[in-house]
């Protein structure tokens, strides 16, 4: 049969090339623009080629001192969340009532963290972690902790972590949920057949079935993680020092606090380009956890 | 290994204080034997896995007892009954090989790494599973999953008996007659007790060597494939086995005569006792009633259409309101419009109610 040749189908992608142009392609092409000139203001800009990338990833200058160190705070807070997060839903998600009317109080209390704004989130643990105003600020300080985010590192870093546990172990636990319903009766009763253990039934059949949300989980937190911005800019600003600056807040300050706009967009780009390669190692790690190896000899 | 005894079973998913007729399973008492080869056969809907679930422990009963070798395990959880079950789709364990998979019961029960060795490769000798042994058995096809999950409901030697939920309904039908035949052997080899359920009365007919008939939540009756084909205990029981299925028509019985619409049909044995507010019936196996051209004395009927089965051509007619089918004789010559019909008077039933009566002689 002839193949019918009608050029009148580019207009109908025309709309969504036109958006994704101008919502992605152009401001992404603005930042790499920018990350290879320099400028002193008044639109007039100068070639600097890969200088700033060269600055960024030199640990002596004040720019890729400032990179490389938030950078390493942002992994191991991601790494940080992702550790507690990740176990805590699946441990949520594994005790939720499967029927009946406490199904929809669990999913809707679950669901509250989640709808809340983030700079709402930010006040509320601003707030709440306050040594003379805040409830927990003042039990901890009642309980003879010396606790006090504004001046200790530590305290700072527990006071953030805590608060994204409790935005966001509820998306991690909801995901879950939603894998762990659809595995069907038929393997649990198989399992009950067997005789496996409790832990069994989780190792064999719910943690296998759980793969594909987990792995949609991992990689939504790690980058939103990642990207955090608005709630430690709100707790602690970034510090006490810059314990608690990460990536994106030292983005904003060299974009928008100095005006360096051809660091920040060199910045901004290795930033995406660490975030992509996560998610990659991330997802190809998870999706070959359950593939073949090649056989071995002997028995299995 | 054991004899299982089921006392006054029955069950409703709606509780104990549901309707009777409500029940999915209505009071129940059987016995299986040791090493028997048992099918639950009954359409949809019928009782037949809540039944089978009820003996493995997956539900527990609303009222009765299950007592395998005599001891009460009505309450004992799934795990303690020593039970194997095959259910109506694979189940399989994504992150274990194949081998893995089979072992699995068996490791789960604390049994020595060399028996579980010996068991494993024994069991996938027997289901052409040992060159897959070692791959993942998320990868293989639906019918070597199922023959996976086959594999583990066999793989226990010590087992009280082998249930089977409608295990073959995804294979592929010729390697369905394999894997049945296959289970049969495995049956005469290893004198296990198995429990098989089905909706397909030749799975049933040819696996077994008892057939359970289930019906509305009734046992409605048990016995060999030609009990069943040569003296149903129940019209439901006629017509669901056969194939076309028993001829149920009412009619009126007295003494050694069935009359259909002032028709007087020979019976064998006297019925002079009948249930006076009774439904009756006579149900006639269509093999037993032959085509004939149309002739006084004959009960006539009126052709709709013909069956050719290969070996065997059957007759659609209609007498009255009712339907009929009938076999037609080797080489006779099928006329247009109406033909007679000849019974065999020794194969004739009567039924009261839908149940069996037996005559006098």
């Amino acid at each position: 049969m002839e193949k019918v040749v009608n050029q009148k189908a580019w207009f109908l992608v025309l709309p969504v090339f036109l958006i994704v142009a101008f919502s992605a392609v152009l401001p992404l092409m603005t930042v790499v623009n920018y990350s290879v000139q320099d400028t002193f203001g008044n639109n007039q800009f100068f070639w600097n080629g890969v200088g700033w990338f060269k600055e960024l990833l030199d640990p002596s200058t004040d720019l890729g001192g400032r990179f490389l160190a938030s950078l390493g705070r942002n992994l191991l807070f991601s790494a940080i969340i992702l550790a507690i997060e990740v176990p805590l839903g699946i441990v949520v998600a594994l005790s939720m009532p499967r029927h009946g009317w406490p199904v929809a109080v669990c999913l809707v209390i679950l669901a509250l963290p989640l709808l809340i704004p983030w700079n709402v989130v930010g006040t509320i643990w601003q707030i709440f972690g306050r040594p003379d105003i805040g409830l927990m600020g003042y039990v901890f300080n009642s309980l003879g902790f010396n606790y006090n985010y504004v001046s200790n590192d530590i305290d700072a870093w527990f006071t953030v972590i805590l608060m994204d546990v409790w935005h966001w172990t509820s998306l991690v636990a909801l995901l879950c949920y939603a894998g762990l319903k659809s595995i069907p009766d038929a393997y649990y009763q198989a399992a009950q057949i067997d005789g496996a253990s409790r832990w069994a039934v989780f190792k064999a059949i719910q943690l296998p079935k759980m793969n594909r949300v987990l792995l949609i989980a991992v990689l939504l937190r790690f980058m939103d993680s990642f990207m955090i911005y608005t709630e430690p800019f709100v707790v602690t600003g970034g510090g006490p020092g810059n314990s608690t600056t990460f990536v994106s807040i030292e983005l904003v300050k060299i974009a928008l606090g100095q005006f360096d706009l051809g660091k920040a967009a060199a910045l901004s780009l290795v930033y995406n380009l660490v975030i992509l390669i996560v998610c990659w190692l991330f997802y190809t790690v998870m999706t070959n956890a359950g593939s073949e190896r090649p056989p071995k000899e002997g028995v299995a | 290994m054991a004899r299982i005894d089921l006392v006054d079973l029955a069950h409703s998913y709606g509780g104990n204080d549901a309707p009777p007729e409500s029940f999915a399973l209505k009071p129940v008492t059987m016995t299986w034997r040791q090493g028997g080869a048992y099918a639950l056969l009954g359409p949809s809907g019928c009782g037949k896995t809540t039944l089978l679930n009820l003996i493995s422990g997956i539900v527990t009963p609303s009222r009765g007892k299950i007592l395998f070798d005599g001891t009460d395990i009505t309450q004992a959880s799934t795990q303690k009954r020593n039970i194997a079950q095959v259910f109506q789709f694979p189940v399989i364990y994504d992150t274990m090989t194949v081998g893995q998979n089979l072992a699995f019961p068996l490791k789960n029960r604390g049994i020595a790494k060399a028996e579980i060795d010996a068991r494993v490769a024994e069991i996938a000798k027997l289901l052409d599973l040992t060159p897959v042994l070692n791959r993942k058995a998320t990868r293989l096809t639906a019918d070597a999953k199922q023959k996976i999950s086959l594999g583990r409901g066999l793989v226990r030697s010590d087992v009280a008996a082998v249930l089977f939920d409608e295990p073959l309904t995804v294979i592929d039908p010729e390697l369905k007659w394999q894997l049945r035949s296959k289970l049969k052997a495995l049956h005469r080899e290893l004198d296990l007790t198995m429990i098989y359920v089905t909706h397909d009365q030749t799975e049933a007919l040819t696996f077994a060597d008892t057939v359970v008939v289930m019906h509305d939540g009734r046992v409605v009756q048990s016995g060999t494939p030609a009990e069943l084909f040569d003296k149903p205990a129940h019209t439901f029981v006629g017509y669901f086995i056969g194939s076309p299925g028993m001829n149920i028509v009412p009619a009126e019985v007295k003494g050694r005569e069935a009359r259909i619409g002032g028709h007087v049909i020979a019976l064998n044995r006297n019925y002079n006792v009948l249930p006076g507010t009774a439904k009756i019936e006579i149900g006639v196996r269509p093999e037993f009633v032959d085509i004939a051209a149309p002739a006084p004395g004959l009960l006539s009927a009126k052709i709709e259409r013909i069956d050719d089965l290969g070996r065997v051509r059957f007759a659609r007619v209609r007498v009255g309101d009712a339907k009929l089918a009938a076999r037609v004789p080797q080489g006779f010559s099928v006329p247009d419009s109406n033909a007679g019909l000849v019974f065999n008077p020794a194969r004739v039933h009567v039924y009261a109610d839908s149940l069996l009566v037996e005559g006098a002689a």
